[in-house]
């Protein structure tokens, strides 16, 4: 299959690196041997009682990553018993709300949302996360990141999967070629944007189309923004609606996100003007880069799936990212992210039993180890992530100097994040003015 | 493929045609014994009445057994309906009336922003568009397409070309389209055919799903691919269905085609053809996932039901999503009518 | 098709009387359909056929150039149609085995339907009881009732069963795996009554009233009357009834991710094929191919329940 290439041969060396260790290991201790499934269980010894029990979970990571996810457990499963029933959706946030309020709620959500987490939350459907995985969720994952799952004060979920935002892919290769260097401030990002639009080439290439959620990757622009010009505190009173949506300082973001996607001399590399942002789908809107048609397209860590087979993702590769900089460095660099939390519908034993699992660092070593993951755990071994973009990603996350802000568009209530600000990022593309499109989102917002 | 995976499966269909024996088969012998028995009772009953044991009765039977039987008939239907329609749509009704988690009431507050609020009111002005263009030019063409390709060599393939469009998921021929539509700068080889042919022509290539109304038509367009096969299937069936002798007696009268096609093709179908525009309208109301998929309603394309569903379960807003829907069942009562008016017309004629 | 054509005496049009000018405005007329037609039939095969051929082309081949460029370059692969028959994801299994789940999800929903919608058509047009109308109009307009609001309340009697002021009425149906057919068949059945009882109530209430007078006078039973003259009366109905239940039920996604749940015991052919699209990909070679193994059984229905509408013919000579 050609979409993930990489998961497959990392699978490759991590299992054969995996099998060096053990065999070093066993080589020098023979008094294990024989019986290595219950010293390899012992480790899951707090889980037991829930032997033949089965645990539902649903979520939106599909085809070959859901066949990592399942694999990531697989000793879990296998040590305690538990049959862990996975089900993937590209449908997931309606359908689970279908099914929560129909009473079929899976056992177990990976919700990307903190805004949809929120509102089961409040609905009383949620049951909140058992001491166990509170209390590991706290030794390995920033108090900020938390407060996205914390809801009137219950603690609800750990983080599972998570991938950095602030991203600008371009083509290592290319740069050398051209004497090209990774920009470090705003500043220095608008000068190169400015070489090689003076070279007739087109600097940028973006994408917004994505079927039901198109316009998602302009608000990623927004977001990033607002962040850089306003501040992670005006950041965290916007998505709240501590201020309006139309606010002065939404609009100096949105403006100064402007000056690159709706800079006609900027884009839109290799498909055509400002309006082809709109229509161009945001799979393929960084693929330009590999024909030289553009240089920079920014676009979170998991573009690294888009590349096609054969494409070397790596600081010396084809293609690579470099932080999306800051405007001011010294003020401190934000970091715009995402990611999964676990969440439960039912709190039986063995349902606490896997999520206590999910939010040890144990499992996030088990589901690096099978690449193309990324997780903001504190604890998990950044050996464990063979990918060089996964392995930017989470040393960016673990960074406790970086200043970490949730997307958000998934903060928000889906209407508005999930709903009109999409479409009114997409009439933004389209010609519409900054003011008229701020102010038809702060209306939506009730 | 392993056996074991799919002998429950088989199990499961066999559990299911055996359901259906069972079901509809005791449902029809059960209409077979039940008025023979009460027909032998009926017997004993005479029997007894003529012998003066019991007094005759004051009313005639017939009627509340008629009733009866249609009760039998018509029994699976309405419990069905009730479950998987009657009930949900009384639900949604109520829904329409409460606020966006269904907590409280608000009245007719959510109405009242289907009718100010401006997406809400293009949502629904491009409904109209799409229920008055695709039942009319959908039906026009299959019907054109099902006389001329009547008793035409090759009709079978024919009809299966026009037909292969149906056959296709609404999704899927969305695909199609998609691809059909694409749009690559001037400098690049389009992959889309529309605009490869507006350059032969020696245009410049145009994103055509960006400008309204313009999109909104190409949408439409999906929808009429899609639904004249539809319109083809069943009026080919009814013109099949015109008597062989009427058609012989017109001929024999040396009318013309045109004159053949008013004068006796229209009539004797007009039965079906009311069918296909009724069935094509419905659908068309509830058009979801061709805007879905070709434009997710950006770019002003959006419909009634494609709003209604983000509303209800992404913008959890079930309250002015119910409301959309409630607007769905007032636009049928039109079509509701003329239905009662034909029915009227039928018994009397 | 040609075998099954009926070539009755004195339609063909050699045999028409006519003059000589009115052969000629005739040969003028057939050659105007025939290019209407064609024309038609282009305009309608083009999709289509550039999906056919796109499925055939290697993946960098269909994002950079048309497919039309395919006659002048050709470069052919069947990798497309690999991945989506043969394509495997540990966690979702094989293509054939949505196929089953397809086949045994379409069977039942198609059946059920279309015999209470024959019966309750029946009942509605030639039993003589009050209200009828009224009945008729309601299950028509039923029809409106959006699938999607229809989802949570149906999804909720499943799963809640139906309590009313503290009483279980009905207890939860708590069905599993394979069991999960049962609620698709449910599912489709409903929402299929409306349209199968407009269509059908449309073909049974034209039938003669002669025919049914005389069966009733003979003493005939309604059930007789309703399997011995309507349903092979309707037959034409019935066929075309069955492509279209086959094709809602066949090509449905939503019902079946709702019902049926994207395990591979029971999801269907759809379910694998919009998980095909990977979960962030925008993959044009397999959307073109799977959307081809899609089409497949539809259309070999299509063609297989052609020939009940010839006989619509037959049973339309016998009513004249």
């Amino acid at each position: 299959m050609a979409v993930f290439p990489r998961p497959r041969q990392a699978l490759v060396i991590a299992s054969v690196v995996g099998l060096a260790i053990s065999a070093a290991a066993c080589g020098g201790d023979d008094s294990g041997s024989g019986n290595g499934d219950s010293a390899d269980c012992a480790a899951f010894d707090k889980y037991d009682g829930n032997d033949g029990k089965k645990v539902s979970i649903y979520a939106s990571i599909r085809d070959t990553e859901a066949d990592l996810l399942e694999q990531s457990w697989e000793q879990f499963t296998e040590c305690t018993g538990i049959d862990i029933d996975y089900e993937g959706s590209g449908e997931f946030e309606a359908q689970l709300q279908v099914r929560v309020d129909g009473g079929n709620a899976p056992d177990i959500a990976f919700i990307p949302q903190p805004g949809l987490l929120a509102t089961f939350a409040k609905a009383g459907k949620l049951k909140a996360a058992p001491a166990d995985t509170k209390s590991s969720a706290e030794a390995n994952y920033p108090a900020d990141w938390l407060k996205y799952s914390t809801v009137d004060g219950k603690f609800y979920g750990a983080p599972l999967g998570s991938n950095v935002k602030s991203f600008v892919w371009y083509s290592p290769k290319q740069f050398q070629e051209k004497g090209y260097t990774v920009p470090k401030t705003w500043a220095e990002l608008i000068s190169l944007s400015d070489k090689i639009a003076g070279t007739k080439e087109k600097p940028w290439c973006a994408g917004i189309e994505s079927g039901d959620a198109t316009g998602w990757p302009a608000t990623d622009w927004l977001e990033d923004l607002m962040l850089r010009t306003a501040g992670p505190e005006v950041y965290d009173q916007w998505v709240t609606h501590g201020i309006p949506f139309n606010d002065p300082k939404v609009a100096t973001a949105l403006n100064q996100a402007g000056e690159i996607l709706k800079n006609p001399k900027y884009v839109n590399g290799g498909f055509g003007d400002v309006k082809s942002i709109s229509t161009t789908s945001f799979q393929e809107a960084g693929l330009p880069i590999l024909e030289n048609k553009c240089s920079l397209h920014r676009q979170a860590s998991f573009y690294a799936n888009q590349w096609p087979e054969g494409t070397k993702v790596a600081e010396d590769g084809d293609v690579f990212a470099f932080y999306f900089p800051a405007i001011d460095p010294s003020k401190g660099e934000p970091v715009l992210a995402a990611g999964e939390f676990t969440v439960a519908f039912a709190d039986r034993p063995e349902v606490q039993a896997v999520q206590n699992y999910l939010a040890t660092p144990d499992y996030a070593n088990s589901r690096a180890k099978l690449g193309n993951w990324v997780s903001g755990s504190r604890g998990a071994d950044i050996n464990n992530f063979a990918n060089p973009i996964d392995k930017l990603s989470v040393q960016i996350l673990q960074d406790q100097s970086k200043v970490l802000r949730f997307d958000g568009s998934d903060l928000m209530p889906s209407a508005v994040g999930a709903g009109t600000l999409w479409r009114a990022m997409v009439d933004w593309i389209n010609g519409r003015d900054t003011a008229t499109t701020l102010t038809t989102v702060q209306n939506s917002w009730k | 493929m392993e056996f074991e995976d799919i002998s429950p499966k088989l199990v499961m269909l066999l559990y299911g045609l055996v359901g259906f024996v069972v079901v509809v088969g005791g449902l029809l012998l059960l209409l077979d014994t039940v008025p023979a028995f009460f027909g032998r009772r009926r017997e004993r009953r005479l029997v007894a009445i003529a012998a003066g044991d019991i007094p005759a009765p004051t009313r005639r039977p017939r009627k509340p057994r008629e009733f009866g039987y249609a009760l039998f008939f018509l029994f699976p239907v309405l419990v069905l309906l009730a479950i998987g329609l009657v009930v949900p749509a009384i639900r949604t009704t109520l829904l329409s009336f409460m606020n966006g988690d269904s907590s409280e009431f608000v009245g007719f507050d959510n109405y009242n922003w289907m009718f100010t609020n401006d997406d809400a009111v293009k949502v629904l002005l491009n409904s109209l568009l799409w229920v008055v263009l695709v039942p009319t030019v959908a039906t026009s063409v299959g019907l054109i397409y099902a006389v001329l390709v009547d008793k035409a060599r090759l009709e079978a393939v024919a009809k299966s070309l026009i037909f292969l469009p149906m056959a296709i998921s609404f999704v899927g021929a969305s695909i199609i389209w998609r691809f059909v539509y694409a749009y690559r700068s001037e400098e690049q080889d389009q992959i889309g055919l529309l605009n490869q042919i507006v350059v032969w022509f020696g245009g410049t290539p145009k994103q055509w799903l960006l400008d309204s109304p313009l999109n909104t038509l190409l949408l439409i367009v999906v929808m009429v691919w899609i639904q004249a096969g539809f319109a083809m299937v069943i009026l080919s069936a009814a013109i099949k269905a015109i008597p062989a002798d009427i058609v012989e007696a017109a001929r024999l009268d040396g009318v013309t085609a045109w004159q053949m096609f008013w004068r006796v093709t229209m009539p004797s179908i007009r039965p079906a053809l009311i069918v296909v525009i009724v069935a094509i309208t419905v659908a068309t109301m509830k058009i979801f996932d061709i805007v879905r998929t070709m434009t997710n309603g950006n770019y002003d394309t959006n419909v009634i039901a494609l709003e209604m569903y983000n509303q209800s379960f992404r913008y959890q807003q079930t309250g002015q999503g119910s409301a959309l829907a409630v607007f769905l069942f007032v636009l049928v009562i039109p079509i509701v009518i003329f239905q009662i008016r034909n029915l009227r017309k039928q018994r009397e004629g | 098709m040609s075998t099954t054509t009926p070539v009755l005496p004195g339609v063909t049009s050699e045999k028409l009387p006519g003059t000589a000018a009115g052969r000629v405005r005739k040969r003028l007329n057939t050659r105007a359909a025939t290019v209407v037609s064609i024309i038609i039939a282009v305009l309608w095969t083009i999709p289509t056929f550039g999906l056919f051929v796109s499925s055939l082309r290697p993946e960098q081949d269909i994002k950079t150039t048309g497919w039309w460029t395919f006659f002048s370059s050709p470069a052919f692969t069947l990798e497309n149609y690999n991945d989506v028959l043969f394509g495997r994801s540990a966690s979702s299994g094989q293509l054939a085995n949505y196929f089953v789940n397809s086949v045994v999800i379409t069977i039942p929903s198609v059946l059920f339907p279309i015999a209470f919608a024959a019966m309750a058509a029946y009942a509605l047009s030639w039993i003589k009881f009050r209200g009828r109308d009224w009945i008729y109009v309601g299950i028509f307009a039923l029809q409106i009732v959006p699938l999607q609001m229809a989802l949570v309340p149906l999804l909720s009697f499943f799963s809640r069963g139906v309590t009313l002021a503290g009483i279980t009425l009905m207890p939860a149906w708590n069905l599993d795996d394979e069991q999960k057919f049962i609620q698709v068949w449910f599912a489709h059945t409903c929402f299929a009554l409306p349209f199968a009882v407009f269509l059908l109530h449309n073909f049974v209430s034209q039938l003669p009233g002669e025919l049914m007078e005389a069966a009733r006078v003979d003493g005939a039973s309604h059930a007789k009357i309703f399997r011995t003259i309507v349903l092979p009366l309707i037959t034409p109905a019935l066929a075309s009834l069955t492509i279209f239940q086959f094709l809602w039920v066949w090509n449905d996604l939503l019902v079946a991710l709702i019902f049926a749940g994207g395990g591979d015991e029971t999801a269907p052919l759809t379910v694998r094929l919009a998980e095909l699209a990977g979960t962030r990909g925008n993959e044009w070679q397999r959307l073109t191919s799977g959307a081809f193994v899609a089409i497949v059984i539809p259309l070999l229905v299509f063609l297989s329940l052609q020939r009940y509408f010839v006989r619509g013919l037959l049973t339309g000579s016998v009513k004249g």
